[in-house]
């Protein structure tokens, strides 16, 4: 039977498509590429407004008056056209498509590789790069080759201080950087029931580290109730018995603590074995782990004591920041020690605010490690919400206890 | 389609950040990124690829979707990217700005003359050729138009 991403391609896996596109997503850093390549076409405009969007998440506010040209340009674009835009402020472009815009059994392509982070709804959710996005804004749709699926069979429940984030390390370690390239993955099995969305989204968010195109979770009764917070009706999927080329398997009741070093993101170590190596910067935010439940458990953590290094935490979208202020969940942060940015990439890319200097180390909750990413010699090291929150208290790699988590 | 030119060697999962870094990204300076291209895996490369052939180990350019990494890429002077595997989106990514790529199996020697065949997917290194995967016939119309704008423009 067919898999997930068969059955939205209407395609048997190796075959090329054309397709629709349901939402079309771009923001200020690929965008301003999509826009010059669009113009060049001559295309005389956005086909499907309605279904396009630019989301400013990467130099959200503009760090110099290159920055903020480049942005000026692509607002008055958005405006003349009509399409849906999320000015600095409104969150990472997959968070925001997130909170109840995709449904599942959509075609969903971005303009940046962690598009697959919207999977977790049981949509086609893949990157592309600009001018991709440019055919897709003037046509209103592309081209794909149905991916092969590789099955990420999950049992158990995730204990203790291990997050969701730790069984994504652990299935980029299984598979390696390039596992899973030009395949889809589903994350299948009893395991991933317990899962909230917002795990499901980090799952999901790092599958293209394995090189996929994207990471499928079917839509189920959770993921239904989660959209349904947002007015939107959406019904289940189902599995049936989908072909598979490979299989892996994951206790989630077995995962200890991961974090990924040397900058590889499949270069994953125990929490324990890198106990006590020094750090300089924290960071909690990200596509991967900037969500409510993210910052929930981090203020859970430190509520009531103090970092000991500095700590930057970036809220994925302003839903997100607006709900931990109402809930007294940021005065709990600022109150600990930690500095706010506004909602979107944050220091994730090195572009601009929370750059790390030479020889420094930040323990992130991001997804990408590669040398220099945050900065000319600085190391990153990836891990879950409740390790940064350990490390961020004592200044050190620190296994996160599970008493501390709550 | 062919092509030619002298052989620079890459390691397997050379990241876009390396091509080109996030700090470069906020310009439409071409000329910037050619410039800086591959500054964080050896500052020295930048002026020495013109007229080169790339030839890189296992999943070339993962990483971020940066269409600036293709395009630093052929603005200094690379003729085409040759290895066993690419990064789905740095792949698409090369044809849609018309920089040849091939995914074929093949020991690099530093400095060889290599010559490609994109539509029969074959790559020779000094004289012995080696068959790689060609093209599907709309990415070969799209590189040999220059690319998806010059494509477009032709197509729709």
């Amino acid at each position: 039977m067919p898999t997930l991403a068969e059955q939205i391609l209407k395609a048997p896996a190796g075959s090329y498509v054309d397709v629709m596109v349901d939402r079309a997503i771009a923001h200020d850093g690929t965008g301003v590429l999509a826009h010059q390549a669009f113009c060049e076409m001559g295309a005389r405009g956005i086909r499907r407004p309605e279904c396009t969007y630019l989301v400013f998440d990467h130099i959200a506010p503009a760090n110099t008056g290159t920055t903020a040209g480049l942005q000026r340009e692509l607002r008055h674009f958005a405006r003349e056209q009509g399409l849906t835009f999320c000015d600095i402020g409104s969150g990472i472009c997959h968070q925001v498509m997130a909170e109840g815009i995709v449904r599942p059994g959509e075609v969903v392509v971005g303009a940046d590789s962690h598009t697959c982070t919207l999977g977790a709804f049981g949509a086609f959710a893949t990157g592309v790069g600009a001018t991709d996005m440019a055919a897709i804004w003037a046509s209103g749709s592309t081209w794909f080759r149905v991916p092969e699926t590789i099955a990420v069979h999950l049992t158990g429940k995730l204990r203790g201080a291990v997050e969701a984030k730790d069984a994504a390390l652990a299935y980029v370690r299984a598979l390696g950087m390039d596992g899973a390239n030009y395949r889809a993955l589903e994350f299948v099995g009893d395991g991933i029931a317990a899962i909230p969305m917002a795990g499901r989204l980090t799952l999901c968010n790092m599958a293209v580290e394995t090189g996929a195109k994207t990471g499928l979770c079917y839509a189920d009764r959770e993921a239904v109730e989660y959209l349904a917070t947002f007015g939107v009706e959406a019904e289940m999927q189902v599995p049936d018995s989908p072909r598979y080329v490979k299989e892996v398997s994951l206790d989630l009741s077995a995962l200890t603590p991961l974090v990924a070093t040397g900058h590889r993101v499949d270069h994953v170590q125990e929490v324990a074995e890198l106990a006590g190596r020094p750090i300089d910067q924290v960071f909690v935010g990200t596509c991967t782990n900037g969500r409510y439940e993210d910052l929930l458990r981090l203020s859970r953590m430190v509520r009531g004591r103090q970092v000991k290094v500095r700590t930057i935490v970036v809220p994925a979208s302003r839903r997100v920041l607006e709900r931990i202020t109402v809930e007294g969940i940021l005065s709990d942060l600022v109150r600990a020690g930690c500095v706010l940015g506004p909602p979107g990439c944050g220091p994730c890319l090195g572009a601009h605010m929370g750059v790390l200097g030479e020889g420094e180390t930040c323990l992130s909750t991001a997804n990408r490690n590669f040398t220099n990413r945050m900065g000319v010699g600085g190391e990153i090291l990836l891990a879950s919400v409740a390790t940064a929150a350990a490390g961020a208290l004592r200044g050190e790699v620190t296994v996160p206890e599970v008493a501390d988590v709550r | 389609m062919c092509g030619e030119g002298r052989a620079v060697c890459l390691g397997s999962d050379v990241d876009t950040d390396r091509i080109i870094a996030g700090r470069y990204l906020r310009t439409k300076d071409r000329a910037l990124w050619a410039a800086h291209v591959f500054e964080d895996l050896d500052p020295t490369l930048a002026s020495r690829l013109k007229g080169t052939v790339l030839m890189a180990g296992k999943n070339m350019g993962c990483g971020s979707s940066r269409e600036q990494a293709v395009i630093a890429l052929k603005e200094a002077g690379v003729v085409a990217v040759i290895a066993p595997s690419f990064a789905r989106i740095f792949f698409r990514n090369a044809i849609n700005i018309g920089l040849p790529v091939i995914e074929c199996q093949v020991a690099c020697k530093e400095g060889a003359r290599v010559r490609f065949n994109l539509a029969e997917g074959w790559v020779e290194v000094d004289g012995a050729r080696c068959h790689g995967t060609p093209l599907s016939p709309k990415m070969l119309a799209i590189v040999r138009a220059g690319g998806l704008v010059p494509y477009w423009r032709e197509h729709r």
